[in-house]
């Protein structure tokens, strides 16, 4: 069964940088896999510096939940374990060998397998975090049984990967990932697609799966905004999602006993001299793909999108959950009377800016604030980027107030901090709003636990 | 450019911690950010912002007060020379108007901005740019032969008692600049009230009483012709004369989206009901002026446009805009109509509801959160 949800709130920035439907294959020289990419993971080392490890050795486990371990993405040797302040554990180091070397977890059909050992499987390997829950975004719990596991086949964030390309080839992987994750819900397999005829007949075609349709402006692509339409989370419920190339990378594991940590990566940005997609692992260093490829001038390198990535440098990793890489310029300048320009070039929301007249253009963006913070002044703005039927100022204001029952209330379960990205990027008083709803979250899972 | 630059760069460690003035911080800041917006760049969440910001929004609301204002300088001018029988041209019209109107802007800004600068410093915080908005609505209301310590009191006593003492901008219960208002008309209702103030220098036999003025004491034959109240040749506060000046300036801050668009057309709406209602009941020649000419007279207009409409003091979630929009115009007619103290009821309409914003908006929340319990009970009654 199919059905076609229009969401009408939201906003496509359009950005300068997208990236061309070709894929360059790199072999970077080094990988890391970041526990700081995991939320509310403690982790505990199991390798030392020169070790030698094949992909799926066990680097670390999470000391709150022993049985997620995470593995390495490629073998080679540990070449550095590097810690941050207070000895918090930022990333761990492999350079590659020559070849990857694979543990080998058995070939095994998921058909035939209880639930218990996919999960037992998965777990070894390695790729149990590939999962994640709502509310709060953290890795799924083995013992949960979501209401249902949702698959947002499409990104509609700013220069978002296609994920119709990227899965590209891989019908069968996909195909055995979904038969993996039929098995760990009683509830439904939602995979969600742009109503565009463009989606890629390997979604379509996959089977035992509810195939929803979706077309609207970020944030419908969000796994919180497809949730709300299908299945809104009530306290108490547990929803599983995972992204597709997520989903490659379980039915890989079941194809050939691997974990085959491959990935495309869409390079984008304004600051990009050739847009492109890169074919690699996950966790894998961006200098290859970034190095003689970046425009002049002072970048910020971002893992993920320009809304809710994280920054890293010219020779740092990709994220863990990240299939797209963003390069923008830096915006560290000071600029006469730039509030009282007509602002021809200036992208805004709101009509105050002359760039309204022509809507279709696309801009280069860069990291200045453009402006200074004030106090919550403005009032129903947020609500015009903000799908959902919560009140998202009510909610801010519940979060910093620390009121957990109110913010309960409010429907703090059903939404994410990358759902206020939008909410933050257009408010006129500069308040960091994802970081105050990441702290809501995390006070709310240390309330419940 | 890049001299001016340099020579803020100079000066500015004298500003910042340990400096010698570092009592001045934040007006440095303020002045600093006034001429270049800073250098900041995002350190967590978005890595992009829009490129709006509260000097932005706040220079646009200005920007939209300009119609009323103009149009208010030379209607000053206008009504003086009428009542004083002086034939002019256009620019000495306005020339004489522009002089009447000029110092109480500045007496506003200085007196408001001067408070608002040392609260920024003692708080440690950045000067908000809300007062550049209540500074100019503050002489928009006001009638045009107000004496100019009065401006300076009672805007002293709105910044201090409507704002600052709640915590600042975006923490103020009322109006700030309703407030300067408020608190000038219960403090010298002779000098606010009767028929001398509307029109500067004017001769004794010259009646100078504004429409409601009219209206309230009975006159209601006196009553303008409604196209002289549209276009706003008529005796009145400074900008709240020219409906027509309003349209534009409402037009302006709906396209920009800074003012609720929703507020104005529930203020509207209320304002015809009451008036309808009236009309029918009509027991005395005020109540069976037709409702739309109510919509016409007074501050009416003005108050749905720029007073309402303040984000900070209004209703916050959309439902409860249109709620409080209603009630605002329905209180308005009522007041005016009823109350032989306040020949305009949209002052007391306003404050009044900016008082009960927090608990409507309380109630659409609270529907909310009715609405998702309701679902997680229905949800856990299937299982």
């Amino acid at each position: 069964m199919s059905t076609t949800i229009k969401v009408k709130k939201g906003l496509d920035i359009q950005l300068i940088g997208a990236a061309a439907k070709n894929t360059i294959n790199i072999s970077p020289k080094t990988f890391a896999s970041k526990p700081i990419d995991f939320i509310g993971v403690y982790p505990k080392v199991l390798v030392h510096e020169g070790d030698q490890v094949m992909a799926g050795t066990p680097l670390y486990f999470n000391k709150h939940s022993e049985q997620v371990v995470f593995t390495a993405p490629v073998s080679g040797t540990v070449k550095e374990i590097r810690r941050g302040p207070k000895r918090v554990l930022l990333e761990i180091i492999i350079e590659a060998g020559q070849t990857i070397e694979y543990v080998d977890f058995g070939k095994a059909d998921p058909n035939s397998l209880t639930r218990e050992q996919i999960i037992e499987k998965m777990l070894k390997s390695g790729i149990w975090p590939v999962i994640r829950q709502r509310p709060y975004s953290v890795i799924a719990k083995p013992e949960d049984n979501p209401k249902a596991i949702f698959i947002p086949a499409f990104d509609t964030s700013p220069l978002a990967p296609d994920y119709n390309y990227i899965v590209e080839g891989e019908a069968e992987a996909f195909q055995t990932g979904v038969d993996v994750l039929r098995k760990l819900t009683s509830g439904e397999v939602h995979l969600n697609v742009l109503d565009n005829p463009a989606t890629s007949n390997i979604f379509l075609e996959t089977k035992g799966v509810q195939i929803n349709r979706f077309i609207g402006p970020h944030p419908t692509g969000n796994v919180s905004a497809q949730i709300s339409r299908l299945d809104p989370i009530n306290k108490g419920d547990v929803v599983w999602y995972l992204r597709p190339q997520e989903v490659l990378i379980i039915g890989r594991l079941f194809l050939s006993g691997k974990y085959d940590a491959t990935k495309r990566y869409a390079l984008t940005g304004s600051m990009i001299k050739k847009p492109a997609y890169f074919k690699s692992l996950a966790g894998a260093c961006i200098y290859d793909m970034v190095n003689d490829n970046t425009l002049e001038g002072n970048p910020r390198y971002i893992s993920g999108n320009v809304l809710t990535g994280s920054r890293i440098n010219q020779d740092g990793y990709a994220g863990f959950y990240d299939s797209q890489i963003t390069v923008i310029p830096e915006g560290d300048y000071y600029e006469f009377f730039g509030w009282a320009t007509p602002g021809l070039n200036k992208y805004s929301f709101y009509g105050q800016f002359f760039s309204w007249l022509n809507p279709k253009k696309k801009y280069s963006l860069d990291t200045n604030l453009h402006g200074g913070e004030r106090a919550f002044v403005m009032t129903g703005k947020y609500e015009k980027v903000f799908p959902f039927d919560i009140y998202p100022m009510q909610l801010i204001k519940a979060i910093l107030v620390e009121d957990i029952e109110l913010m309960e209330n409010l429907g703090i379960y059903e939404i994410d901090d990358e759902d206020f990205a939008l909410v933050e990027f257009i408010d006129t008083s500069k308040t960091e709003i994802q970081a105050i709803v990441r702290k809501g979250l995390n006070l709310m899972r240390a309330e419940m636990t | 450019m890049k001299g001016l630059k340099r020579s803020i760069d100079k000066i500015k460690p004298n500003f910042e911690k340990g400096g010698k003035f570092e009592k001045l911080h934040s007006t440095f800041e303020a002045f600093e950010s006034f001429l270049f917006v800073p250098n900041k760049v995002t350190l967590s969440g978005s890595h992009i912002r829009d490129a709006v910001d509260m000097k932005r929004t706040m220079s646009f609301v200005v920007i939209a007060m300009m119609p009323p204002l103009l149009f208010g300088m030379w209607n000053v001018g206008y009504q003086h020379f009428l009542a004083n029988g002086i034939e002019t041209t256009l620019l000495q019209t306005f020339w004489f108007g522009f002089l009447q109107v000029l110092p109480i802007i500045i007496v506003s800004y200085v007196t408001g901005l001067a408070i608002e600068f040392a609260f920024a410093q003692s708080r440690g915080h950045e000067v908000n740019e809300g007062f550049l908005v209540t500074g100019m609505l503050i002489p928009l209301i006001m009638p045009p032969d107000v004496p100019l310590w009065m401006v300076a009191l009672s805007t002293a006593f709105a910044v201090i008692f409507g704002k600052e003492v709640f915590g600042g901008t975006g923490m103020n219960i009322l109006n700030p600049a309703l407030t300067a208002r408020a608190f000038l008309f219960f403090a010298y209702p002779k000098a606010m009230s009767g028929d001398m103030v509307w029109i500067v220098d004017k001769p004794d036999a010259f009646s100078g009483a504004t429409p409601l003025g009219d209206a309230m004491i009975g006159e209601v034959s006196r009553i303008p012709d409604p196209m002289d109240m549209f276009l706003g040749y008529i005796p009145g506060s400074i900008g709240e004369t020219s409906k027509l000046a309003i349209i534009i300036g409402a037009l302006i801050l709906i396209v920009t989206g800074v003012a609720s668009w929703r507020i104005m057309l529930s203020v509207l709406v209320g304002g015809i009901v009451m008036g309808l209602i009236f009309n029918l009941v009509a027991f005395n020649d005020y109540m069976m002026v037709p409702a739309w000419k109510q919509l016409i007279m007074g501050g009416f207009a003005f108050g749905a446009v720029y007073m309402a409409t303040d984000p900070v003091t209004a209703t916050q979630t959309t439902r409860g805009k249109y709620i409080y929009g209603f009630l605002i115009g329905f209180f308005a007619i009522m007041v005016r109509v009823f109350n032989p103290a306040y020949p305009e009821g949209m002052m007391m309409a306003i404050l009044f509801m900016n008082v009960f914003a927090p608990l409507i908006d309380h109630y659409v929340v609270k529907a909310n959160i009715g609405k998702r319990r309701k679902r997680w009970r229905k949800a856990h009654v299937n299982v």
